[in-house]
Order: structure tokens, then sequence, then C-alpha cells
């Protein structure tokens, strides 16, 4: 699993002044990284946690909906129980496949620049 | 328990089993020691004891996170909870799952890059050191604390059920001998060790639960409709039983405490201490990503063999039956497994003692691994950082880890005694409500917001904490009820059960009104470091 990352060594690698940091904080390479997990990550956010709150409230006051019978003895409030699963999955899959594309090589660029820098 | 015919299992069959339960048990223990002492050996410095020398593969920690969540509450709770009340104990596991994507869009990673053993090294990064991390050291003791007592009570619930251990003084040395067996786990093996602990669990802990589902639905020749059809109309309860409202359904109040427990499930699991610390021990925030993936695929696949667990139990054994176990239930899988086998035959026994171990071994390393995040905030936050303000040495902070381990243990053999015979459900959700709002809103507005102060730091994380506290300690889980905690007081006045829906948005605007009240501006300097390094990983230990 962790083939791919080189384990850490217990010696540090340089560490950038405060000076540093707030330069690259302002740069547009860093503007970039975090427009790019932030509007990712924050509408996702939002987004499960309605479709989680929209559940929890069909549950509660939504009583025949959630007992219809869909086949046998499968009703919708299973169903939908099952698509909360599925729907977990499915987004921890397109955010990692989100932060292997989109964030990680902006990350290492940003990180080996910095710390290479003496 | 005070009638001891009351538990089928004590009575009968469990004096039978508990030859074969007790070997197995010892083995899984006497195993588990030498792999403690075999970590032990390895743990040089501080790297090694807090964050297991941050060198176990994405994999393995994301095995070790499924073995830290999946506590007894999860296998014999959950289980048990469907067996009795059908489709309302499946809502517990969709919170509990749903919940792992606050930590791996917005926690994981960023903890991993800028802290370093404790949770309270994010929150305190960019404030001021010492009041933060007394706040930050605080709320991890006392969720901890809240988490590990219900475990504690939970073990004592389970062998005097599983064993016929009936007596309070049989029931108190199986809390002290828990509480010995974590003690022993922390201070010799540190995280290296207690990690490996969970590996273990969760392989036994799957293993266990894939036997199980395997041979109720080989039952149900894999006709789940059946298998449903079965447990409704075995229950009594007809299709209500598939259906949500048996348990929360009955008044309005039940149904707002259903919402503030959903609430406090699906934003407690990011905020909780024994959770977080988890991510230092791989190398990178790369694996810190792929371990959360691990653990929602292994716990998602866990709460679904719950789930046919649960309505297997509903399905094969009469209510009556599960109920004088345990009221709650909490015996149904055990119960289960008994069935399954044969109630009268060799592979019944066999079946029930290696789900019982299974059981005591998943509490066992549930309360090592909490422990360890009690003793490692003491240490590092509050002795460290604030007592000796940052000036201990690695020796010195080691130590005063160790003797935190052997206080904490200490207290909750104490604490897990006195709590023997309550209500523990309650203290579970109490624990995620406590760390949705005293521990996620800092953890959030630390990384994320920029004008974010010390003073909305404490005010948020002490707001939250004696919200959601202060409210249990006057709901019904307290007094006024015949399942509270002191039956036969009543000062309760709060309606609800779990206080979340109040706590955790006055945890968040605590954090707000503390910013901007306060007369101190942010350290640019310091938030420059924190977003830059939380992204990046430069400069991550």
């Amino acid at each position: 699993m962790a083939t791919e990352t080189p384990p850490p060594s217990k010696t540090q690698a340089r560490l950038p002044s405060t000076e540093e940091f707030v330069a690259e904080q302002e740069s547009a390479e860093f503007g970039e990284l975090r427009r790019s997990h932030r509007s990712f990550a924050f509408p996702l956010t939002v987004g499960f946690i309605a479709w989680y709150l929209l559940y929890v409230l069909l549950s509660n006051f939504a009583d025949d909906f959630m007992g219809t019978k869909l086949f046998g003895n499968i009703n919708v409030a299973l169903v939908l129980g099952l698509a909360q699963f599925l729907t977990t999955f499915l987004i921890a899959w397109w955010y990692s496949r989100h932060a292997a594309t989109k964030l990680d090589p902006k990350a290492e660029a940003i990180k080996s620049r910095m710390e290479g820098d003496a | 328990m005070s009638i001891a015919q009351q538990t089928v299992l004590a009575a009968g069959e469990a004096s039978e089993h508990r030859t074969l339960i007790i070997t197995l048990f010892s083995v899984f223990v006497a195993a588990t020691l030498v792999i403690t002492i075999w970590a032990g050996r390895q743990t040089k410095d501080a790297a090694d004891f807090y964050a297991g020398g941050r060198q176990f593969t994405a994999f393995q920690n994301g095995l070790a996170v499924s073995g830290d969540y999946m506590s007894a509450a999860s296998f014999l709770g959950i289980a048990g909870a469907i067996s009795l009340a059908g489709y309302d104990g499946f809502l517990y596991s969709i919170g509990f799952l749903v919940a792992w994507l606050v930590a791996l869009l917005l926690v994981a990673e960023p903890l991993r890059n800028s802290g370093r053993y404790t949770m309270g090294d994010v929150l305190a990064y960019r404030m001021r050191q010492r009041p933060v991390r007394t706040a930050a050291g605080t709320s991890t003791i006392v969720v901890s604390i809240f988490y590990l007592l219900a475990q504690m009570a939970g073990a004592g619930v389970l062998v005097s059920l599983l064993l016929g251990i009936t007596s309070d003084a049989g029931k108190i040395g199986i809390v002290a001998l828990v509480g010995v067996l974590m003690i022993v786990y922390v201070t010799i093996g540190g995280m290296k060790g207690t990690t490996w602990v969970q590996m273990v669990k969760a392989v036994l802990l799957i293993a266990g639960a894939l036997l199980l589902t395997f041979l109720v639905l080989l039952k149900f020749n894999f006709n789940i409709s059946d298998l449903l059809g079965k447990a409704a109309d075995n229950s009594g309860k007809g299709s209500a039983f598939l259906e949500p409202g048996l348990k929360y359904g009955l008044t309005s109040t039940s149904k707002l405490d259903f919402i503030s427990l959903g609430i406090a499930l699906v934003l407690g699991t990011a905020g909780l201490p024994h959770i977080l610390i988890r991510f230092y021990t791989v190398p990178t925030a790369k694996a810190a990503r792929k371990s959360v993936n691990w653990a929602i695929g292994l716990i998602g696949a866990f709460y679904l063999m719950t789930l046919a667990l649960g309505f297997g139990a509903a399905a094969l054994i009469k209510p009556d039956e599960i109920i004088a176990s345990n009221k709650a239930g909490n015996t149904a899988a055990p119960l289960l497994a008994l069935h399954l086998g044969g109630v009268d035959s060799n592979w019944g026994a066999i079946l029930l003692a290696s789900i019982s171990a299974v059981a005591f071994a998943t509490i066992l390393a549930v309360v090592a691994g909490l422990t360890l995040a009690s003793s490692s905030s003491f240490a590092h936050d509050i002795y460290a950082n604030v007592i000796k303000k940052g000036e201990a040495t690695e020796k010195q902070e080691l130590r005063a880890a160790r003797w935190a381990t052997v206080a904490i243990g200490a207290v909750s053999i104490c604490l897990g005694a006195l709590a023997r015979d309550l209500n523990v459900a309650g203290l579970v959700a109490l624990a995620f409500a406590v760390a949705a709002s005293a521990n996620l809103p800092t953890i959030l507005y630390s990384l994320f917001w920029k004008r974010f102060t010390t003073q909305g730091a404490l005010w948020s994380i002490y707001g939250g904490l004696v919200t959601a506290v202060g409210l249990v300690l006057f709901s019904p889980v307290v007094s006024g009820k015949e399942t509270s905690m002191f039956p036969d007081a009543d000062f309760h006045w709060f309606p609800l059960e779990n206080p979340g829906i109040i706590s955790i948005p006055v945890g968040f605007l605590l954090g707000i009104l503390g910013t901007y009240l306060s007369k101190e501006e942010p350290d640019k300097g310091k938030y420059a470091e924190l977003e830059v390094r939380s992204l990046t990983g430069t400069g991550a230990h």
C-alpha cells in the first residue's frame, strides 16, 4: 500500500521560514491548490450531509412512503438505507480520484520546491 | 441482572461453554501480550510511543482504524438493536458510516500534515499554546473517558451474561482485569503495540461476522426477502418491523431525539481523539487518505453484515429469548451463533464461545486505543506544553505518558465498577455528541478560517463541552426514567437523551462569537504555516 510513498526519514527536511510560508500562501500556485480542494470538498460535504439529513427526516416523518414495498419484503426504507452506503462508497472513491489527479501533483510540487530551497 | 435465572445463557448453556470461552479468550490475551512485548522492544522514542514510528502502511492502519471504531457497541449493540427494534437499529450504522466522509474530505489529511502526536497539536497550532492545549487536553480526556466508561460497563454486562458471573465481586473483578490488561498494552506496547492489537482484533471480528452472515444467508438460501419476511413474522410486529419508527417514531420528542442523535453521529467521528491520532501512524497524508478509504470499505461491509445478523437473530430466535438474555438485545449476536450451530450440539457451543471471545477481544482493543489517546494528550498537551512550558525532555514526557496511562486505567476501573449496572448506550452517543460539539468546530475553523482566534477556540471548546455534558446531566439519561443512571431521582428538565441538536450549533456559534469579540488579531504568519503545511505536507513530521 505505502510502497509508492518513500519512508519518512528521522532527519527532518529543511523547514521553511514563516516569511516563506506567508509568501507561498499568497502565491498563485498555492491559491490554485486551495481552490481546487475547497471547491470540491466543501460543496460535496454540504451535499452528503443534506442527503443524510433528508434520509433521517424521511425516516421520521414519511412512514407510509418508507414502508412502500418494492419487491418481496424489500421496502423503500431499506433501499434508501442501502443507498446511503452506496453513496458513501462512491463519494469516497470520487474524492480520492480528485485528490490523486488534481491535488497531489500540485501539493508535491510546492512541497519539494519549499523543502528543497536551501 | 439481579435475577440470575433471567439470563438464559447464564443459567443454562453458559456454564458448559465457560471453559471454552475462557480458553479462547486466554489465547487471544496471550497472543496480544506477545505482540505487545515485541512492540515494546521496538519502542524507543516519542514518535514510536505516540505514533507507532509512523511506519504503518495505509492498509494496516485502515484495519486498525476499523478495529478502533467497531466497538462492542457496534457489534453487539447494533445487531441487538436490529434484532429487537428492526429497521430503527439499522439507522445507527448509517450515521456511523456516513460520518467517515467528514473525516476523509476535511480532517484526515490536513491533520496528518500539520500535527505530530495529538489532536491538540492541530487545535493549538496557530493559537496561544497553553490555554488551547489545556482545553484540547481536557476535551480529549472527557470524550475518551465517556467512551471508556461505556466499554468497561459493557465488558461487565457481557461477562456476566456469557460466563454466568452474576455476583458483584465477579463483575468488578472482570472490569479490573480489563483495566489491568489495557494498562499493560499501552505502557509497554505504546501506539505500535496497540495498533497491532487493533489489527488482530479487526481481522477476528470481520471473520466472525462473515462466518455468521454466511450461515444466516445459507439458512434462507441467500433469499434476503425471505429472511426479512421471517424476521417480521417472528418479531410479532409484522411489516412495521421493517420500517422506521418502532423505536423513535412514538412521540414528537422521540422524533426530535432521533434527529439529534443523527446529527451527533454524523459529525462526531471526525472529532474523536482516539480515531484522529491513528492518522499519525502512517508516513504521509496520502497514506492517511488511503487508510480512511480502507476503513470506509471495511466498516461499511461490517455494518452490512450486522444487518444480516440482526435480522437473522430476529428471524431465528424468539424475541422473548433475546430480551430474557439482555433487555437491550446486547447478546443477540452470541445467541444467534448458538442457534446457528445448533442449541444442543458441539458446533453451537464452539460458535458461541468463538463469537463471545471475539466480543471480549473487541472491548479490550477499543479500551486500549482510548487509554492511549487520553494519556498521550495528557503527557504531550498538558504535561509537556502547559506544565513544563515546552521544556520537558522526551524521556520525561514519555514517563508522564506511562504514569498517565496507569492513572487513567485506575480511574476507569473505579468508574467502570460503579457503572457496571448502568445503561451504557447513552454514553457512547454522548461521546459522539461531545466530540462534535467541542472538537470538530475548532478543528474546522483552525484549518479553514483565516480570522479564527485563541478566544474563539476556547469559547468553542469549553462552550461545546459544557453545553453537551450539562444537557446530558439534566436529561433522562441521568435521571427521571426507569432506564436512567439514577432511576430513583428526578432532576431532568431537558427532554432529549442526545444533546447534539443544541450543543453542536452552540459549539460552532461560540467559535464565531469568540472570534469576533476578541481583541487580539489572529497570527497571520502561523496561519500561513498551518494552511500551506496542511495542504502540501511541507515540513510534516
